[in-house]
């Protein structure tokens, strides 16, 4: 029988207990049809390095934890295959432009950061509809269209470390936190462009941008937050010459009448939750 | 909450020149930043040198004597080239940053086709009419005079 073919991995570590520059260490292990460079992690820390540290969850390009350099690209180590990346070592270092946790994990925070104070949120000042909804906020297809592309986004981090300007930028916002702030301020059920008009006016906001693009040709959803930054500058520049101006958000759409119900349809099946408890007050 | 000292991982000018996918818009953007400080330098040297002509007559034909030679044609020529390059692709980016040439958002159907290959045309175009002005200039720096 054929002995399985092997791969190299070159692992970036890095200690922060010891503080030591970090270094690059190789392993060896067996390589499988379809292995993913996170399978390839597992099996190192299984049987040759149990120190090992990196971020995943989903295994799936859902959970946007496992973003890593990878042969010199930022991707998803779930959704990258050992054979897609040629012969040679597989090189994994952690995603750059954000500070080193430990080994493979970055940290994250100064981006979730400038995400949360970019408001991604609808903002709205009906606060009773909102909170206790009487019907749904109206909207078409079309309207749907113009940032349903923006909310695929899985916040892993990639376009920050494909971004030359978030490289030498620490202010700067960078690609996600502007892209989502467009996908609410194109979203018609919003009226939050004001607000976040302030947050972007800065050296924060997406006049730092200048279009290298790579933060779409990084990004692993599909998610081009080139386009919606590019988009918000168009928003931010027709509003500045006052020919712009945020249409009032979407109201409330009356519910179609009842109407009935198509016999081959079945009925959704019992709740297999109490759903009485979750409706009790927070507090108990 | 985790509060531990991370190790700075920030690419810094290396990640003007790779880090991504190597597109060729990156390389647009880094030409852009790299010419536009160019032109800068060029700037401050031209008001230096032209400043001699308050001093007089005099002092402006020795100020101009210090700037001849093929030397100084050569260097003259790159300022125009890198004038070139940074017109025309500033031009492609004042379209591009006013939501022109990268196409409506879209459903993310893998292969992905992002807005940096709708606006491909513009920015393969804009290179042909920085290379055909570029040279023309060149015919005329060198050729012509
Ligand atoms: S835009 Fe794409 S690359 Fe950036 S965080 Fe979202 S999913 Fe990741
Ligand atoms: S398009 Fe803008 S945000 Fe995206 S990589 Fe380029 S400079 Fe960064
Ligand atoms: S493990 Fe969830 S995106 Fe890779």
């Amino acid at each position: 029988m054929n002995a399985p073919a092997r791969v190299t991995f070159r692992i970036r570590r890095f200690d922060p207990v010891r503080q030591s520059p970090p270094s690059w260490e190789d392993f060896e292990i067996p390589a499988v049809a379809g292995m993913t460079v996170l399978d390839g992690l597992r099996t190192i820390k299984e049987t040759l390095a149990p120190t090992l540290a990196w971020r995943s969850s989903c295994r799936m390009g859902v959970c946007g934890s496992c973003g890593m350099f990878i042969n010199g690209h930022p991707r998803l180590a779930c959704n990258t295959q050992i054979a897609e990346l040629g012969s040679g070592p597989v090189t994994v270092a952690p995603l750059p432009n954000f500070d080193t946790i430990r080994d493979l994990v970055p940290d994250l925070r100064p981006m979730f950061d400038k995400h949360a104070a970019l408001s991604p949120y609808i903002i709205r000042d009906d606060h009773d509809e909102m909170y206790e909804p009487t019907g749904e906020y109206g909207q078409t297809p079309e309207e749907l269209e113009e940032f349903l592309q923006f909310t695929y986004c899985i916040k892993c981090g990639c376009c920050m470390a494909a971004c030359p300007t978030c490289a030498t930028d620490p202010v700067y916002s960078g690609p996600m936190p502007l892209g989502q702030a467009h996908r609410y301020n194109a979203d018609s059920r919003d009226g939050g462009f004001t607000t976040r008009k302030t947050a972007l006016a800065g050296d924060q906001g997406p006049w730092r941008c200048h279009y290298a693009g790579e933060c779409s040709r990084a990004c692993p959803k599909g998610v081009d937050p080139a386009r919606a930054i590019q988009l918000m500058k168009r928003q931010l520049v027709f509003d500045y010459l006052r020919l712009y101006s945020q249409p009032c958000p979407a109201g409330v759409v009356t519910p179609a009448p009842a109407s009935a119900r198509r016999p081959d349809v079945p009925e959704a099946p019992a709740p297999t939750v109490d759903v009485s408890r979750a409706r009790t007050s927070p507090s108990c | 909450m985790l509060d531990t000292k991370g190790y700075p991982n920030r690419l810094g000018l290396r990640g003007w020149v790779g880090g991504g996918r190597w597109g060729l818009e990156r390389y647009l953007y880094t030409l852009h930043r790299l010419t536009g400080l160019g032109l800068l330098v060029y700037f401050l040297l031209h008001i230096i040198v032209t400043s001699a002509r308050a001093f007089g007559a005099a002092a402006w034909d020795a100020s101009m004597a210090r700037v001849t030679g093929p030397v100084f044609v050569a260097g003259e020529y790159l300022v125009f080239a890198a004038f070139v390059f940074h017109a025309a692709n500033g031009v492609r980016l004042a379209l591009v940053e006013l939501g022109w040439a990268i196409g409506r958002p879209i459903e993310p159907v893998y292969p992905y086709r992002t807005s940096v290959d709708e606006q491909r045309p513009l920015a393969v175009g804009v290179l042909i009419v920085a290379a055909l002005l570029a040279v023309v200039g060149g015919l005329d720096f060198f050729v012509l005079h």
